[in-house]
């Protein structure tokens, strides 16, 4: 039987790991190739990573702590690529087709595609037809507002008019093999997920969703088996806060019968 | 003379070379990323990996590699070959993905697409394996057997003594197939932490 994934949400800014809430702010968690090594040797089940940088500095800043300076986002995937075989997809500033071959070139597996699905909507064609639907991963950030739920664009700073359902419906057509929702409004807040926007999209769309967005504490994941029809539940934050997290949250959602990998720390 | 192990991945431009590579070289195995016959004559085993459709990856092979040195190497002569994702599907006569395609047809079959019923697809994640034979790529693997698969096609064989492992989702597929020296897995090895690296492991087994 297929298992729901488990993901963690690796955000980079400038080169370091950080925190987010509600998009804005941005707290700094260290080194990112180390982090993911701790993830893999945990058996996590897949990863996605995303550069939310604004510009393109990536530096160190923490030279004095001995870390080593990986000057670009690519870099920093390339790194982890050597050390981490399980899936891995990677999110942030792609705007073309070669944008995506040097990800994949470099080790990623799947690409997510945010702003420039909206700027140009026949990229997400072309993009699943040259590399295939299962490579192209729509990431799709949800705030609610006084017209209702909408999609929002760059860094979840403007409104594009769309509603979630039909987005993501249009977007299916277009060729993306899934769908990150995330929602702004729960970004980092640890309330849970926005329930309700995981069960409309889920129950519309064939693809797999991986919900994101609010989870503070282990049973919200199990929430969204529970409520709605999401393939995978992916979380940011609260996979940081501690020292085998990823191995928790499958142990306390295997123990509890939800149909996840076993939480074995693997060695054959 | 014993020939030391050396594995060819075969490069015909499909994206996802990398990852192989980084993992045989994880694992302290000697490998070339090559579509020369000097390289492929020199290596002990052939991988032929994949991601993409059928079509674009059998146009792909035909384009770029020496696919009939290739096969008097594995289907005449016997070296062994393992064939991932989309490099399994390509075993078969032929694909429905995009039209008809001609594949290999070193094992007999078609590539259909999967019957999902009312679950998503491509059926992407970790699924695990029942072990219909336990021939020794699969040695070991018996408590944990779930990989990672990421298709929305799957390999209908024509004879079953060519199917080694099938997976379930809604209906049954051929997860791993198997004719001698010629080995195909659906899902991906190189992503599927300890027990890919155990599967590539036990493919270093055959002679």
């Amino acid at each position: 039987m297929k298992k729901n994934r488990v993901i963690p949400v690796l955000l980079l800014k400038n080169g370091w790991l950080v925190q987010s809430r509600e998009f804005s702010r941005h707290q700094n968690l260290g080194n990112p190739v180390d982090s993911v090594k701790r993830l893999s040797k945990w058996a996590s089940d897949e990863l996605i990573y995303l550069d939310i940088s604004r510009d393109d500095i990536y530096d160190t800043r923490r030279d004095d702590q001995g870390y080593e300076n990986i000057p670009s986002f690519l870099g920093i995937i390339e790194a982890v690529s050597k050390e981490v075989f399980m899936p891995m997809t990677v999110g942030g500033k792609i705007k073309n087709l070669h944008d995506i071959e040097k990800r994949l070139l470099l080790g990623a597996d799947k690409v997510s595609i945010n702003t420039e699905a909206f700027n140009n909507p026949n990229f997400i064609k072309d993009a699943s037809k040259e590399f295939g639907s299962q490579c192209i991963v729509l990431s799709m950030d949800v705030k609610k507002t006084s017209s209702g739920d909408r999609v929002f664009k760059s860094f979840g700073q403007i409104d594009t008019g769309f509603s979630p359902l039909y987005w993501a419906k249009l977007m299916e057509d277009y060729g993306v093999g899934e769908i990150l929702l995330n929602s702004i409004d729960r970004d980092g807040m640890g309330n849970g997920y926005d329930i309700e926007l995981l069960n409309q999209i889920s129950l519309e769309c064939k693809c797999p969703i991986i919900a994101c967005g609010g989870v503070g504490e282990w049973e919200h994941f199990k929430e969204a088996f529970d409520k709605t029809k999401v393939d995978s539940v992916a979380a940011a934050n609260i996979f940081q806060y501690t020292d085998q997290s990823v191995f928790m949250a499958k142990k306390y959602l295997f123990n509890n019968n939800y149909n996840v990998r076993k939480p074995d720390l693997l060695k054959i | 003379m014993s020939q030391i192990e050396k594995v060819c991945i075969l490069d015909y431009g499909s994206g996802n070379v990398g990852s192989i590579f980084n993992l045989l070289k994880y694992l302290e195995i000697n490998s070339v990323v090559s579509n020369k016959k000097k390289d492929i004559q020199n290596s002990s085993h052939l991988i032929l990996p994949g991601v993409g459709s059928f079509e674009s990856a059998m146009k792909k092979i035909t384009q770029n590699l020496p696919i009939e040195y290739i096969e008097n190497e594995v289907v005449s002569k016997g070296k062994p070959f393992l064939g991932i994702c989309i490099g399994m599907q390509v075993l078969a006569e032929y694909g429905l993905e995009f039209g008809k395609n001609n594949g290999l047809g070193w094992i007999k079959g078609s590539v259909i697409e999967i019957e999902s019923g009312n679950q998503p697809l491509p059926h992407i994640g970790w699924n695990n394996v029942d072990f219909i034979q336990k021939p020794k790529l699969v040695s070991g693997l018996d408590k944990v057997n779930d990989f990672y698969f990421v298709n929305s096609y799957c390999f209908k064989l024509e004879e079953n003594n060519n199917l080694i492992g099938e997976t379930t989702y809604h209906e049954k597929f051929a997860s791993i197939i198997g004719k001698d020296n010629i080995l195909g897995v659906q899902f991906h090895p190189e992503k599927s932490q300890a027990a890919g690296q155990k599967l590539i492991t036990n493919f270093l087994e055959y002679k």
